[in-house]
């Protein structure tokens, strides 16, 4: 089998090992797809602005049986403590990329299972054939959760968290998530990671939303910033389905959110909101193709970016419109809010439209705070520093105000005033 | 300290496109405590710039000339300083603020000022109480103060939302920029009264307007005419009625 | 005399297609073997009494461009194509260039004169007759472009003694080897993409504009190009210096005849100009866009980019793209002088099977540059449009001001109408707005129209022109009412 891991190079390197090791038909077939194109680099158009070399620094060990479970639970207990609401929600935690009971507290109204227990089956949605990262994930996934909610069952709120804790050598795992709300049914979901040390957090996340369904997604993403995070999460919604969904990215030396989502049948609706706050050397790319399939559905999407210090912020943001889908209505919007002198933005809003009875836009804005702005809250006596922050934290705050889940809406805004406060000590 | 308010030989200019543009040249005012003094002249004669100055814009640099406030150097102060000092413009155009609420905002001004000048911080309850008390007595819809700084307010909401920060922030020298723009009689009688209750010995303003409506309200002390980045004329309240029965025109031959 | 049926049968298909320039011009050729090598190149320099560094400077492009391969990012689609199987070079013959119009072979005038292009200036001075209540406009400076290579220019002795140069590239290269040499290649490299590449190795012809510091050109300037002959490709070059404080206009108009098999333009402009200095520079592209069926038509791969070297220069591009068969263009500002200008006015047409690719890069290098963008996209039939365009913000480019708006409009559900902006900035004291739309012509606007007793195609037309205004007023007064004829004719057959 050593075969294989000659035929790696770039990034792929760093998991040569663990690949050679792989068993299973279905496995061999990701790999055997990821050896055909390697991880992309930047001459591929999907990811022109990020660079996967970090990957390439170190070889990314699997994660040993033991890991400190003290910072786990440190962890765990930073991200319950900051809302009282969510301290006693239902929630699945995963710790490396496996489920850890102990720290779990499951859900009812809904049909748990696990990845580990089941024989690997790939969704027809994400395909090792055109995604690196999801082959990659496909290969050595060891774990996930399958989240069922009946027809017709409201199964409330719970929480899915992932903690990343690392030593001195680095760990990476591929959890896959599972999530299908079958007819009425209603979800709203809060995915949360945090981390210490260098990791490689790769999940990838299926969400199938049936007929009149609805799924509230939040995506707070607190990883460490030693860690390298890279989200792909596929998407499809039946006619009258919602799925609403909120990214919220803070952590990561570098991460992607990235999101396929399609619209199935008419009268489908999208979210795909988010926001990025972003300082230091991270860099952080929020990706999404969202595909009209049908008629009358709509789509919407506003991303904020924040970015300080040397930080780069990524957007892709792809609408399609096939030739079906008319009276689309499609709606996107980029900003980014560039704080210092070194840092950078870069997006591409993207339309692709082949269906002629359609409303679709977007925009993008770059630039600096407000200068008038500045000068009126100035004038009323607010002192320089803090008619900045004022100004940052109500640009994130417009965006926050879009999860429609008001105690997830709540929980971020909680979190985002910690991280806050933390960006101030540190400065 | 002799002068409340003294201008002597204020010049300023701005850089626009990369061309440099003489503004004011030479203004020369005092205001003494107490008094209430309006500036008029015709479109382009500086009023605003002089406005924009004595709050510490920095798109106008000052060329030559001073200001002194209470005894202090005002130029040498930064804009929240100036506020802190007790200086409020009331903007011609008002800032929108999205995703600012008002009441917040308010009250981070009202405490960095109060902060500023020695006094105690107001806590919630009690700030909204006051600023509940002040809105309503200036006839603003109590949803206002939830609504973001400006964002979405018509004209004259947004003009009365100036007032009601001048009522909060307490200031004892206010420039109102044409605050009475877009304003119909009754909101202007509003606004107008909402100024006249800070009247007092310790409270001066200077009005810069085009009409003389708002200075039947505003009863002026003195009235200044402005031309050409210079004040050409001084008078009493008399001469606001001239101007308005004779126009500029003339008062701009005769300076001449 | 086989030429002679096919130029008759071609006129005669004019009574039943649209593309009214389609007519083909019997002359005499002077053609180089097919195929494309270093003998070719070297043919070519030959025949254009080249001096050895400009075929030197050919020569590296050739062996740059044997190593690169096509672009393959543009949303087009078309078969490989065989660079050996064209002529690279195909020239009117001729014994000794033509000194005057007299000397010119009448075929050429007349093939001129059905263009409707004036290449006789006494008839232009003496002044043709006017339209009721059109004043007379100030006449136009014509180099026309045959195939490889330019057959005429007119007003050259107005234009020389305004100290302006215009002419053939070809001939700059004889008697202005010092301009041609310093500012060729300076603004596109000759690596700089495939197609420019192999521009810069087998160019024939092309204009050449030189605007002398603090002069403004007394009249438009302008180029006619023409591809004639078959399995030729045309490539010319266009070189427009403008100095401190000078400004030029110049327009620029292609057609060709129909024919069934696809025919490359691959041309390469460079534009410079120095510190307020100004250049404005018109297109309106009509080459034949191939027949319903997607046959035949211009492949049109073309690399403009103008440079705003000196402090406030201004540069701007406006387009009206009606034909070829595919379109890959993007003309581009590189926006180096502090305080230098960017403007990128388009109108892309696409209807049956054409394809168009095409946008702009504004690249913001010095401080307070600003550049506006205005892009729309009109697609019909089974057509596919693109606009693609680049805004970057370099570090230093504080004050650096971008706007951007694109609209797409779609006539039938069989077309695709496409937008993808790249936004990069790289500096906190720019500004960037970008602004996209795609929509249909709303039913209640055609029957408005109709209502008031225009027909359905008239009413299209008249919509469609109200949406590309933004565009069309940038363009000089005559090209403006061409291109809103071109607009409506473009556009026939795809409605109903």
């Amino acid at each position: 089998m050593n075969a294989i891991s000659k035929d790696m190079s770039g990034p792929l390197s760093s998991f040569a090992q663990r690949l050679n090791d792989v068993e299973g038909a279905e496995r061999q077939a990701a790999i055997g797809a990821l050896l055909r194109t390697g991880l992309p680099d930047r001459h591929v158009e999907a990811w022109k602005y990020t660079s996967l070399r970090p990957l390439s620094a170190q070889e990314f060990q699997a994660p040993p049986a033991q890991y400190d479970a003290a910072q786990a639970k440190s962890l765990l207990d930073n991200l319950l403590s900051q809302h009282d609401a969510v301290q006693t929600l239902p929630r699945i935690v995963f710790v490396n990329g496996r489920f850890v009971k102990d720290l779990s507290l499951l859900p009812e109204g809904m049909d748990v299972s696990f990845f580990s227990q089941k024989s690997l089956t790939v969704d027809v949605q994400a395909s090792p054939d055109r995604d690196p990262l999801v082959a990659l994930n496909t290969a050595l996934v060891e774990d996930g959760a399958i989240l069922h909610v009946a027809k017709g069952v409201d199964a409330g709120r719970m929480l899915l968290i992932s903690l990343g804790v690392a030593g001195d050598t680095a760990i990476s795992f591929h959890p896959r998530h599972s999530v299908v709300l079958e007819e009425g049914a209603r979800l709203c979901l809060l995915s949360l990671s945090a981390g210490v040390g260098p990791y490689f957090h790769n999940p990838v996340t299926e969400v199938t939303v049936g007929e009149s369904a609805k799924l509230y997604h939040t995506t707070l993403q607190t990883e460490g910033m030693q860690a390298i995070a890279l989200a792909t999460t596929y998407v499809q919604v039946a006619g009258h389905g919602v799925y609403n969904s909120f990214a919220l990215g803070l952590g990561s030396l570098l991460s992607r959110h990235e999101v396929h989502a399609r619209l199935n049948a008419p009268h489908a609706q999208l979210h795909v909101n988010g926001a990025q706050n972003l300082a230091n050397h991270q860099v952080g790319d929020i990706t999404s193709v969202i595909t009209h399939a049908a008629s009358d559905c709509i789509s919407r999407q506003t991303v904020r970016n924040v970015l300080d210090g040397h930080a780069r912020g990524v957007f892709q943001g792809k609408v399609l419109v096939e030739q079906v889908a008319q009276k689309t209505d499609g709606y996107q919007m980029n900003q980014a809010l560039l704080l210092s002198e070194n840092a950078e933005i870069d997006a591409k809003p993207e339309l692709e439209i082949y269906a002629d009875d359609v409303r679709c836009s977007h925009g993008a804005t770059v630039g600096a705070l407000d200068d008038d702005q500045l000068f009126y809250m100035r004038s009323r006596g607010v002192p320089e520093a803090q008619a900045r922050h004022i100004l940052i934290a109500a640009f994130l705050d417009e965006a926050l105000s879009l999860i429609e889940d008001e105690t997830a809406q709540e929980y971020c805004r909680a979190m985002l005033a910690i991280h806050f406060s933390a960006e101030r000590k540190a400065a | 300290m002799s002068q409340f308010l003294e201008i002597s030989g204020l010049c300023a200019r701005i850089d626009a496109d990369g061309q440099e543009k003489q503004i004011l040249r030479g203004v020369d005012l005092t205001i003494p405590p107490g008094e209430v003094h309006a500036i008029m002249g015709p479109n382009g004669c500086g009023k605003s710039t002089l406005s924009y100055v004595l709050a510490g814009r920095e798109d106008y640099e000052v060329t030559a000339g001073s200001v002194t406030f209470k005894g202090q150097d005002l130029l040498a102060m930064e804009p929240e300083e100036r506020a802190a000092a007790g200086l409020f413009l009331a903007f011609q155009s008002p800032i929108e603020l999205p995703g600012v609420n008002n009441a917040n905002f308010l009250r981070t001004a009202v405490n960095a000022v109060r902060r500023a000048r020695g006094l105690e911080e107001l806590d919630a309850v009690a700030f909204l109480k006051m600023a509940r008390e002040a809105a309503k007595s200036l006839s603003m819809a109590p949803d206002m103060l939830k609504r973001n700084v400006n964002v979405g307010f018509s004209g004259g909401e947004k003009k009365r939302n100036e007032v009601l920060q001048m009522t909060l922030l307490q200031p004892s020298f206010a420039i109102l920029d044409e605050t009475d723009s877009g304003l119909d009689v009754d909101a202007l009688r509003i606004v107008a009264e909402g100024v006249n209750r800070l009247r007092s010995p310790d409270f001066s303003a200077l009005v810069i307007t085009h009409h003389q409506k708002l200075l039947d309200y505003l009863v002026p002390d003195r009235i200044h005419v402005m031309a050409k980045g210079r004040i050409i004329l001084s008078g009493g309240p008399e001469l606001a009625k001239k101007i308005d029965q004779e126009g500029y025109t003339k008062f701009l031959a005769e300076a001449a | 005399m086989p030429a002679v049926t096919e130029t008759r049968e071609a006129v005669e298909k004019l009574g039943q297609s649209t593309y009214k320039w389609g007519f083909e011009t019997d002359i005499q050729m002077d053609l180089a073997p097919k195929g494309l090598n270093e003998d070719i190149v070297r043919l070519i320099s030959a025949r254009k009494n080249e001096p050895e560094w400009l075929l030197e400077w050919r020569l590296t492009a050739f062996r740059k461009w044997q190593s690169m391969k096509e672009p393959t990012w543009a949303k087009v689609s078309y078969p490989p194509i065989d660079y050996q199987d064209a002529h690279y070079y195909a020239a009117p013959r001729k014994k000794e260039g033509p000194k005057s119009l007299d000397e010119v072979d009448p075929e050429l005038l007349k093939t001129y004169e059905k263009l409707g292009i004036p290449l006789h200036e006494q008839a232009l001075l003496a002044g043709v007759e006017l339209p009721e209540g059109e004043t007379a406009r100030p006449p136009v400076a014509v180099d026309a472009v045959f195939d490889s290579v330019s057959v005429v220019t007119t007003f050259r002795k107005t234009l020389e003694e305004a100290g302006v140069i215009f002419c053939p590239i070809s001939e700059a290269v004889q008697e202005h080897p010092e301009l041609v040499r310093k500012y060729l290649g300076s603004v596109v490299p000759v690596a700089d993409n495939f197609y420019a590449a192999l521009n810069s190795a087998v160019f024939t012809d092309g204009s050449f504009v030189y605007v002398p510091k603090g002069v403004r050109c007394p009249m438009e300037l302008s180029t006619y190009f023409r591809i004639n002959a078959r399995n030729t490709g045309q490539f010319e070059r266009t070189l427009i210096v403008v100095e401190d404080g000078a400004s030029v206009s110049y327009l620029e108009g292609c057609t060709a005849p129909m024919r069934d098999e696809n025919q490359l333009h691959a041309a390469v402009v460079e534009l410079v100009a120095m510190e307020d200095a100004s250049i404005k520079y018109s297109t309106v592209q009509n080459w034949y866009p191939g027949d319903s069926e997607g046959r035949g038509g211009i492949y049109n791969f073309v690399t403009k980019r103008g440079a705003c070297r000196g402090a406030r220069s201004k540069i701007s591009w406006t387009q009206v793209e009606t034909g070829s068969a595919i379109t890959w263009k993007y003309p581009s500002c590189i926006l180096q002088g502090d305080g230098s200008v960017g403007e990128f006015y388009s109108v892309a047409v696409t209807n049956n099977c054409q394809q168009a690719d095409t946008g702009t890069k504004m690249i913001h290098i010095g401080r307070n540059t600003r550049s506006t963008i205005i892009a729309k996209t009109i697609s019909a039939g089974r057509s596919d449009s693109t606009y693609r365009g680049l805004v970057r913000v370099q570090p230093k480019a504080s004050g650096a001001r971008n706007f951007t708006q694109c609209d797409s409009l779609l006539i039938g559900d069989e077309c695709g109408a496409h937008t993808v902006p790249y936004i990069e900035s790289r500096n906190m004291a720019a500004r960037i707005e970008h602004e996209a739309t795609t929509s249909k012509i709303s039913e209640d606007q055609l029957f408005y129209c109709r209502q008031r007793g225009l027909s359905e195609e008239d009413a299209v037309g008249l919509i469609v022109n109200g949406f590309c205004r933004d565009v069309l007023k940038e363009l000089p007064m005559e090209f403006a009412v061409e291109a809103q004829k071109l607009l409506q004719i473009s556009l026939e057959g795809s409605v109903g």
